[in-house]
């Protein structure tokens, strides 16, 4: 029988990075065998407070109680030792391994020369109380997104964690897989078995699993409570504190012009060599968002890569109006075609580049910032990314600071501001923008995509959130194995087929 | 603080780097301090070690900005020596070939084939890495032995001077077809080639869009593709540049110290631009200064032998040392502020308690 988990107490907790005090005075105090959950805008300090839970942070001031006794600051180790376990935002399994030996090589006693089977013996026998299966021998590169999850999940258990964190598990997962994994931790809870601090900005996920809430606004604390006394509308106060930014962009009618962005019989390759996307055609007409749903992994990555310059296509082209599109600047630039790709800073910032120079990456080359033909004018890109950065509220607004040191939030902000500044966009391909981001954030870049698509522009939008391609898309592609598989209308979607086909049951 | 960071790191390594040394020469037999005084008068105790010093600083200046002008690209280039090699071969090949053509053709023809060559010896190797995947730097240190191979054939075959017996060499060019010295000193005039092509690779990557555009594909690639950028295109031109300096230095080797072909292309300069760029941080005003420095620990290595009865490699491992020394340094960039900050934490946390 597993030890009952401890009780986790947090007070008066701060941490400062440089001169922003990115949690201010918090505490928390989490009773046995409860979920909770942890709400908060992006930025609002959620992840600085859990690291410092973690030991991966040492919080400036206050002080960890596990059980009523400190916890010595500043060392995961120590908090492994009291049953304390994270899953992270990003997976931190190692590709290359099989889940079992990803699972063995997370113990922290791993002995010199390892007994593979007794290893097995345990890890079967561990895997027979689990609530979610996976098959021990596959390599982690091979699963999908919510499989990765689970197996985080199932390693945190496996090391007996007791008291287990999840930095926003379900951003990867499908709505299906988001409520499968929490309904199992939920089950593991009511047994007594476990504590669980959800970090979250999905109301759905709080109401739905979360006992109580502490909502952070600005590092500070901004309100507490059981969820049963609560209503998202009352959360949604605490969080925001304030009226939310701007007034939702209205979608005009749709008035479907002339066929803009073409995709032709396109095929490529995945990095394994093998082929990912199997001969897609697509057409997104002026003034129209088509969006395309499925779960990662369905070769939406590599169609987004072919399309944004990234990975060469194996056949097929792409035409804007008819004519042939390749990813050079002259092209793109003719085309005004666009791109917001998922992961920003991996995939269109250059980390150690500062804000202003990445919001420039488009415009360098033209007059005023090329001068004599050649001459590179620096004064000219600070100026325009001060103002890019005070449009689109890039914080901190400094624009010399390297982008890679901003929060997802505001990389994601500094890069729209660089792709659709322009107003005179005419194809926009985005995917997942909105992945990780508070629902300020979201809702903004929403209105950017709408608006986009009002002034006439053809907008491609790949999601793995079907909620967000319901809401905003005018038509809705699901992709499956590579292959478009079905098209439907946010009005005639029929959420049951929609779900099958992007299982890949047709 | 950023800024105080990269000029204390280099310096503290090299500090660093010193001790060590320092402790080998004790164990050799030497008085540490002494030999430091004696590399400080080799180097820069007159007059006349300057001049010395110069004369290497030359052909260091060109092959440092070999491997820093391709790392804004954000690829690693040590076939400097290989480009140098070729650079001196195209160079007095062409000087041969134009010797009946007044001085000032022959030594322009001689800067552009021993530029197009070394160009092209770096280019093609980092064309390597960017469209086929193998490494520039396994690629670049092979075509340095190819490189020699080939300079070796050339002087002991088709090239031969048949009156140069124990050294094979080239035949030589006509005294008036070769680089001037400044007058009154033995400095020749290709330092200023050295000094001017570090400029010149200042204003590019630091005031060009085309230098804009290096760091874009140097920082991230993906980004590069994304915003249209012609990848490709850029790391095989910055090679080229990179090379083209490396190729430089061979001509000034062959018109204004050797005046012919020789073994002596092979004189190490190339490895030693290696050192130059990491010690510089990759940036041209840097190798401008640190090619002075180390040609002034060059010039003193007969001094080391002379005077304290050092074996003649002793330089070579000063040099090797500080090499990894400066390797080293590379990885504590930004941490001394997160160690001030656990500092500062630690205070907080403790009048908390």
């Amino acid at each position: 029988m597993r030890q009952p988990p401890p009780e986790i107490e947090a007070v008066g907790i701060s941490k400062i990075f440089g001169a922003l005090k990115v949690v201010d005075d918090v505490s928390l105090r989490l009773a046995p065998g409860t979920f909770h959950a942890l709400l908060g805008e992006n930025g609002a300090g959620k992840s600085t407070l859990v690291k410092c839970l973690m030991g991966v942070y040492q919080a400036d001031a206050g002080v960890v109680r596990v059980d009523g006794t400190p916890m010595h600051a500043g060392s995961p180790r120590e908090a492994r030792r009291h049953g304390i376990g994270m899953v992270f935002q990003h997976f931190t399994l190692i590709p290359s391994m099989t889940v079992a030996e990803n699972l063995v090589l997370a113990r922290p006693d791993l002995p010199l020369i390892i007994d593979w089977k007794a290893e097995f013996t345990r890890l079967r026998d561990f895997l027979k109380q689990a609530p979610f299966q996976v098959d021990l021998e596959s390599h982690i590169a091979n699963l999908s997104a919510g499989q990765k999850q689970k197996v985080e999940i199932l390693k945190e258990l496996y090391l007996e964690t007791r008291f287990l964190i999840l930095d926003e598990p379900t951003s990867v997962l499908t709505p299906q897989e988001a409520d499968e994994v929490l309904g199992f931790l939920r089950r593991l809870v009511e047994a007594g078995e476990l504590s669980v601090l959800l970090i979250t900005h999905k109301f759905r996920e709080v109401m739905a699993f979360c006992d109580s809430v502490t909502v952070l606004r600005r590092g500070r604390f901004a309100g507490a409570g059981r969820v049963t006394a609560l209503d998202p509308e009352r959360m949604a106060a605490m969080m925001m504190g304030e009226a939310p930014e701007g007034r939702r962009v209205d979608k005009v009618p749709a008035k479907r012009g002339a066929a803009l962005l073409q995709l032709h019989a396109l095929r490529a390759m995945d990095d394994n060599g093998l082929e990912a996307v199997h001969g897609i055609d697509l057409t997104v007409h002026e003034g129209e968002i088509v969006g395309i749903a499925g779960v990662s992994g369905n070769g939406q990555k590599e169609l987004l890569e072919v399309i944004a310059g990234q990975r060469a296509a194996t056949s097929g082209h792409i035409t804007v109006s008819g004519e042939l599109h390749l990813p050079t600047r002259a092209l793109l630039r003719k085309h005004r075609f666009f791109v917001l790709p998922e992961e920003p800073l991996r995939n269109a910032a250059v980390p150690r580049m500062s804000v202003a120079e990445n919001i420039a990456l488009r415009v360098f080359d033209k007059p005023p910032f090329r001068e004599a033909g050649f001459l590179l004018n620096r004064a000219s890109i600070v100026n325009f990314g001060r103002d890019m950065i005070q449009k689109f509220s890039v914080r901190p607004p400094q624009g010399d600071a390297p982008i890679g040191d901003l929060s997802g939030g505001n990389v994601q902000r500094a890069i729209l501001s660089r792709e659709l500044s322009s107003g005179e966009v005419r194809v926009l391909v985005a995917a997942n923008p909105c992945f990780g981001l508070d629902f300020k954030a979201v809702d903004f870049i929403h209105d950017r995509l709408i608006e986009t698509r009002n002034r006439g522009a053809a907008v491609l939008l790949v999601s793995e959130d079907l909620d967000e391609l319901l809401e905003i898309a005018d038509r809705i592609y699901v992709i499956s194995g590579g292959n478009l598989v079905h098209e439907t209308t946010p009005v005639d979607a029929d959420l049951a087929v929609i779900g099958r086909q992007m299982a890949g049951s047709h | 603080m950023k800024r105080a960071e990269s000029i204390l790191i280099p310096f503290g390594a090299i500090a660093a780097g010193m001790i060590v040394f320092g402790i080998f020469c004790a164990l050799a037999g030497a008085n540490p301090l002494l030999v430091y005084a004696s590399l400080w008068k080799a180097g820069f105790g007159s007059w006349y070690s300057w001049q010395n010093t110069l004369v290497r600083a030359s052909p260091l200046l060109l092959c440092g900005l070999c491997t820093s002008l391709p790392a804004r690209a954000g690829i690693i280039v040590i076939g400097n020596e290989g480009a140098l090699v070729v650079g001196g071969l195209g160079a007095i090949s062409a000087g041969l070939a134009t010797l009946s053509m007044p001085p000032w053709f022959c030594l322009v023809t001689m800067g552009i084939a021993a530029m197009l060559c070394g160009g092209l010896w770096i280019a093609f190797s980092v064309a390597l890495q960017h469209y086929r995947g193998v490494s520039a730097v396994i690629s670049g240190l092979l075509l340095n032995y190819l490189a020699i191979a080939f300079m070796n054939q050339l002087i002991e075959g088709p090239l031969r001077d048949p009156s140069s017996l124990n050294n094979p060499a080239t035949y030589p060019l006509t005294p008036d077809h070769r680089l001037a010295y400044f007058s009154g000193t033995h400095v020749h005039h290709g330092i200023l080639f050295g000094v001017i092509a570090c400029l010149i690779a200042w204003i590019l990557v630091d005031r060009t869009t085309f230098g804009f555009s290096l760091k874009i594909s140097g920082g991230n690639v993906r980004t590069a593709q994304l915003v249209g950028l012609p990848v490709g295109k850029l790391v095989v031109i910055a090679g080229f540049l990179g090379g083209a300096c490396a190729g430089l230095a061979g001509m000034i080797e062959v018109a204004a110290v050797h005046g012919r072909g020789n073994e002596s292309l092979n004189a190490g300069y190339g490895y030693v631009g290696i050192l130059v760029a990491f010690l510089s941080r990759q940036s041209p005003l840097g190798v401008l200064v640190v090619s002075v420095m180390v040609g002034g620990l060059l010039a003193s290595g007969g001094m080391l032998q002379r005077a304290h009865d050092l074996p003649d490699a002793t330089i070579t491992v000063l040099q090797g040392i500080l090499f990894l020394f400066i390797l080293l340094s590379d990885t504590v960039y930004g941490r001394f502020r997160t160690r001030a900050h656990i500092n500062s934490g630690v205070k907080a946390n403790a009048v908390a308690v």
